[in-house]
């Protein structure tokens, strides 16, 4: 970024760059621009900074350096073609598309080009069963574990029982946001409570109808799946009308430093998330010292701490164990997309793993297996507070009521192998 | 020195109506033509395919189909995405109905389809010109896209209302899903686009195309020499929907094997479609092929350019995508309104006396 | 009365106030497509611009930081200064005739009696090129517009209606936004100032002359070119005002850019010659689409109000081509 580098343009064009080899890489297809830059930007930082940090600190994963090409895809499905088409090919070990679009149009993709798809906290909720879906893992948490989290929030709230309840679901009207809807109908069946459906279409600058009826009904409690500025005008106008707070829940998409009001505005939201928030780990002090102060960072040091950069740290952390998983599986410094894939299939992150990385209790404790490529779908419940204007935790990483959520995953990966003549894999 | 005509005699009827008059031209789509079919699938890798060729194809049918209704029946239509969703809804439909249909097939029904659509879309450029109807056609823009979000049988019950499509093969080579291998793709795209070139460019310049025309360029006048404006208006909508249905079709089962239709057909993909056709000139066929090419290779050439070649980081060099591409848009208006064929048309004329213009 | 009546009526108000944040929109549209024939597609992303340069200023922010410390690599970010909303305000407006200066120069100028679809082609490329320069000059995240607008439900209001419904329904008092009856006021202060800024003064009369006819007006001496940057001076003007509108609502970012799409339908419907078109359509607009929405939608599942919009108009459109307010289209063979 130097001028000179400016005066080789003349000479390095079209030509797709290629990292040097032997490196680790993982590329990262990123959304710094268009609607939604103001949540990729931080992902995309935190992704890079530790792998950054361990390039630094460590020399690398196992002695080899990883190297992170970042590919601007905008959000928009058909770029993530391209950047997933200009990166594979630099062995690329791992694609985490931070997009639910994008996974969809993946799953294929990874699956015949042999790499591991992992989506943490997005993408197809299915994916959890490992038998169909041999590349692709969506562990800690996804979008109906998530959903599952919240209503036993809720539940613990009313005192264990919220039969005759209503609870409303405002959801970003897309394949995103629907998909919680059959998970909450199934568990509205279980618990008795009352579901409204309220759908916000993209992009939700204008939502006063939505919120009109919301005042008018006055749900017991609100449960959003939110994106871009659709939370923004959805706080905005919960605070309008004076909703409590507290009994409104967001999906972790919709929690984040973006997603609060200035002030006292949304003191007490309250959301599901996979991973800690704060920035008082150990970890934090070594990417200050190795990162920010090397003047190494991706961004411009203002995220990091934040929610969406902790997400992109931790998706980063889980990329490189299962890296070192792959190295010590197989005896081999160079890992290939396919022994990533194996690692995967058998990460087992536990508390020391994470302690050792330096993000102890950062993440739920969890283990991958064959038939299990989601693991536990362990979530906590983080709350903003306006007094400190910081998330906190409330509670521990809990489980899901995977009662009824593994026959709807059941179910709907078994309707994708047979439209598309996958045959189950044993295990 | 080129598109020299001098001893090029044409004795036949046939031979004076073809379509590339001159003999250098002839030759040198031909050219083309072999290096499209014959040189080019041996040297295709994964990325040139599915980055570049396939969605090049893909656009340049959208482009010729917004063609015939914008260049050359004047009807200005901004609902174009939702008729390319409806095209590829219409694939996954058939295709997880009909298991054994071939894609061929599978494409070309989900263009009729889409025609059909289209001419109930169409019905209001009867009474509503101009901008009006560019406007009036977003209503087909948002509705469209509602309503393949709504019903879930149109994705099967899907939890996500996302649709994949499935692995399907023609004589035996797998043309959609995964493992087809980037030369299908590319080649089965390349049939379509270059047979629905022939239709567009026949159907143009016989009967219909004229009338198309005559209500383009004054549609009363039209009207009182006796070209019926309900018949051509509403077949400019048909045959434009049919080419942007199989665009769709194609976009979804070959291009990208997965759609969600309010992200991948919304209203950008209108505007882009409209841009390609503009830019590639309005009332050419030629011109739809550049205006897709322009636009599918530039931010590919960008990028590469800027974060590959350059270093710069992604967002900066995204930003600065948008800048060039909307600077050179206007660039391209001002210096030739009439868009790259009407300059490809100009360099023509100037090749046929090079280099002796006196 | 009965609370549904009362829920009919809070429906009703409030898409009034919906519609009339479209026209603020909408308003860009009509001062230019009047007076040089275009379809201007970038408004919205001049609303955008216009906030954002408005946050920019007001927040210290330097321009272009994240360009120059890629090139240079250096660390800076801002100036370390506040500007007064007010001052703040005055400086946008001189970038928006600096930014109406320059399209004529560069672009309008040289694309004089082209083709009205060529036209509108040229400000999807100005639009294009806005999004990006806008982000390069003032970074992609979302920044917080605040000038002093209050927002939330109106608690007089709500306590004042409480009474109305009938004993024991469930009734919550009349609910409108603070920030709507803002936007209300400064449209209507603002359509009085256009509307008497072209009545009676020297360069409104000048604008309505080009407006009617293009070579009668330069005929009489009127400088075409002065007066389109005038146009867009004030189309950048409404540009700031509904930016700030929209941002004080949903925060300044991206998504701005695509209220005009919300505009487009009340263009339609109002005819994109006509200010008063404009406002009477975006009423009908924001009326119509939340009725429908608040009767309909839940029938068919939610979600309409952004095809409903188009399809109103469509039908208005079947009826009366031009729009309502429209100039009769003539057609001479």
């Amino acid at each position: 970024m130097k001028i000179k580098q400016l005066a080789t343009v003349a000479l390095t064009t079209l030509a797709v760059s290629a990292p040097v080899a032997a490196d680790l890489v993982f590329p990262s297809l990123s959304y710094r621009t268009g609607p939604y830059a103001a949540g990729g930007a931080p992902l995309a930082d935190g992704y890079a900074d530790y792998f950054t940090l361990l390039n630094q600190r460590d020399g690398g994963i196992g002695g080899v350096m990883a190297s992170v090409p970042e590919c601007e895809t905008g959000y928009n499905t058909a770029k993530g073609v391209e950047c997933y088409e200009s990166t594979k090919g630099d062995g690329a070990l791992v694609y985490m598309p931070l997009s639910t679009g994008m996974t969809y149009q993946l799953i294929p993709k990874v699956t015949a080009d042999d790499i591991p798809l992992v989506t943490t906290g997005y993408g197809r909720t299915s994916a959890a069963n490992g038998r169909v879906f041999s590349h692709v893992f969506n562990f800690p948490a996804n979008y109906w574990t998530g959903a599952s989290r919240i209503i036993n929030s809720i539940m613990e709230e009313a005192g264990g029982d919220i039969s005759g309840k209503n609870i409303a679901l405002v959801y970003h009207n897309s394949g995103y946001g629907k998909e919680p809807i059959p998970t909450l109908k199934a568990l509205a069946e279980k618990h008795n409570f009352n579901l409204t459906l309220i759908p916000v279409d993209h992009p939700g600058q204008e939502q006063k109808s939505q919120w009109l009826q919301i005042r008018r009904e006055r749900p017991d409690n609100i449960i959003m799946y939110g994106w871009g500025v659709m939370n923004q005008v959805a706080l905005q106008e919960a605070a309008n009308i004076r909703y409590p707070m507290d009994q409104m829940y967001g999906i972790w998409w919709s929690v984040t430093e973006n997603d609060k009001l200035e002030g006292m505005g949304s003191h007490g939201y309250k959301g599901a998330t996979f991973h800690n928030v704060g920035s008082n780990y150990p970890i934090f002090s070594d990417i200050q010292k190795y990162v920010t102060d090397a003047g190494l960072a991706a961004g411009d040091g203002s995220n990091v701490g934040s929610v969406m950069y902790n997400r992109g740290l931790y998706a980063a952390m889980l990329a490189a164990e299962a890296a070192k998983t792959a190295q010590n599986m197989f005896g081999v410094k160079d890992v290939t997309s396919g022994q990533m894939r194996d690692a995967f299939e058998v990460l087992d992150m536990s508390a020391e793993v994470m302690a050792a990385a330096g993000m102890p209790n950062f993440g739920p404790a969890f283990q991958v297996s064959c038939a299990n490529h989601g693991g536990p779908g362990l979530a906590a419940i983080q709350q903003w507070d306006g007094n400190t204007q910081e998330w906190k935790l409330i509670g521990d990483f809990e489980a899901p009521d995977m009662e009824v959520i593994a026959p709807l995953i059941k179910a709907d990966s078994e309707a994708y192998a047979k439209e598309n003549n996958i045959t189950p894999r044993d295990c | 020195m080129f598109y020299r005509e001098s001893g090029d005699f044409k004795k036949t009827y046939r031979d004076d109506s073809q379509t590339f008059p001159i003999k250098f031209d002839r030759r040198r789509y031909y050219v083309v033509m072999a290096i499209a079919f014959l040189v080019l699938p041996w040297f295709i890798t994964d990325y040139i395919a599915n980055a570049v060729m396939i969605p090049f194809l893909v656009w340049a049918i959208a482009a010729l189909g917004l063609n015939i209704l914008v260049g050359y029946c004047g009807q200005l239509s901004l609902g174009t995405g939702g008729f390319m969703a409806v095209g590829a809804y219409a694939t996954y439909k058939l295709m997880t109905s009909f298991p054994g249909m071939d894609m061929f097939s599978v494409v070309l029904l989900s263009g009729f389809i889409t025609a059909f659509v289209g001419m109930i879309f169409g019905l209001p450029s009867l009474r509503i010109k101009g901008f009006y109807l560019a406007v009036a056609t977003l209503a087909a823009q948002f509705f469209l896209v509602w309503l393949l979000n709504k019903v879930p049988w149109f994705y099967n019950y899907s939890a996500s209302g996302q649709i994949t499509a499935p692995e399907r093969s023609m004589f035996g080579i797998i043309i959609t899903g995964p493992y087809a291998s980037p030369v299908t793709g590319y080649l089965f795209c390349l049939i379509l686009a270059i047979g629905l070139a022939w239709v567009a460019r026949n159907l143009t310049r016989g009967r219909l195309g004229r009338s198309w025309m005559a209500i383009r360029d004054m549609d009363i006048a039209a009207e009182i020499i006796g070209v019926n404006p309900l018949m051509a208006k509403l077949s400019a909508f048909a045959v434009s929907s049919f080419f942007v249905g199989v665009a769709g079709s194609l976009f979804f089962s070959v291009y990208l094997g997965a759609a969600e239709v309010t992200e991948a057909f919304s209203i950008n993909v209108s505007f882009a479609v409209l841009f390609m056709v503009i830019i590639g000139g309005l009332g050419s066929i030629f011109g739809s092929f550049v205006g897709a090419a322009f636009m599918v290779l530039m931010p590919v050439l960008l990028k590469n350019i800027l974060v590959g070649g350059l270093g710069w980081p992604t967002d900066l060099a995204a930003h600065l995508e948008f800048i060039i591409v909307g600077a050179l848009i206007v660039i391209f208006l001002i210096v030739e309104p009439h868009g790259l064929a009407q300059m490809a048309r100009v360099l023509k004329e100037k090749l046929r006396l090079w280099p002796f213009p006196h | 009365m009965s609370a549904d009546f009362l829920y009919t009526l809070e429906v009703i108000l409030n898409g009034l106030m919906a519609g009339v944040m479209y026209s603020l929109v909408a308003l860009g549209f009509v001062l230019i497509f009047k007076a040089s024939g275009i379809f201007n597609y970038a408004q919205g992303v001049m609303a955008l611009f216009a906030a954002m340069t408005l946050v920019g200023i007001q927040t210290g922010q330097i321009p272009f930081a994240h360009l120059i410390n890629a090139i240079f690599g250096t660390e800076m970010h801002h100036f370390g200064w506040q500007v007064p909303a007010f001052l703040a305000i005055i400086l946008t407006v001189g970038v928006m005739v600096l930014f109406a200066m320059i399209v004529e120069k560069y672009i309008l100028h040289h694309l004089v009696n082209q083709e009205p679809i060529i036209l509108f082609m040229a400000t999807i490329g100005l639009a294009y090129f806005m999004e990006g320069f806008g982000d390069i000059m003032w970074g992609s995240e979302i920044k917080t517009m605040d000038v002093g607008i209050p927002s939330g439900g109106s608690l007089w209001l709500e306590e004042y209606t409480l009474g109305w419904a009938a004993e024991g329904e469930r009734y919550w008092g009349m609910y409108i936004d603070k920030l709507d009856m803002v936007a209300t006021l400064v449209a209507v202060i603002l359509v009085v100032s256009l509307t008497l800024f072209s009545q009676y003064t020297k360069t409104g009369r000048a604008l309505r002359a080009v407006a009617d006819d293009h070579q009668a007006a330069l005929s009489v001496g009127i400088s075409l070119r002065a007066i389109w940057v005038i146009v867009w001076s004030i189309a950048g003007f409404v540009a700031l005002v509904a930016g700030i509108m929209w941002g004080a609502k949903s925060g300044v970012q991206f998504s701005l850019s695509l209220i005009a799409l919300k505009a487009l339908p009340v263009l339609m419907l109002g005819g994109f010659t006509s200010i008063p078109g404009a406002i009477i359509g975006g009423l009908i607009i924001g009326v119509g689409e939340k009725l429908f929405e608040f009767a309909i939608g839940p029938m068919i599942g939610g979600a309409t109000e952004n095809w409903f919009a188009y399809v109103l108009a469509l039908m208005f459109l079947v009826f009366r081509p031009q729009g309502l307010f429209g100039e009769k289209i003539i057609e001479r063979v």
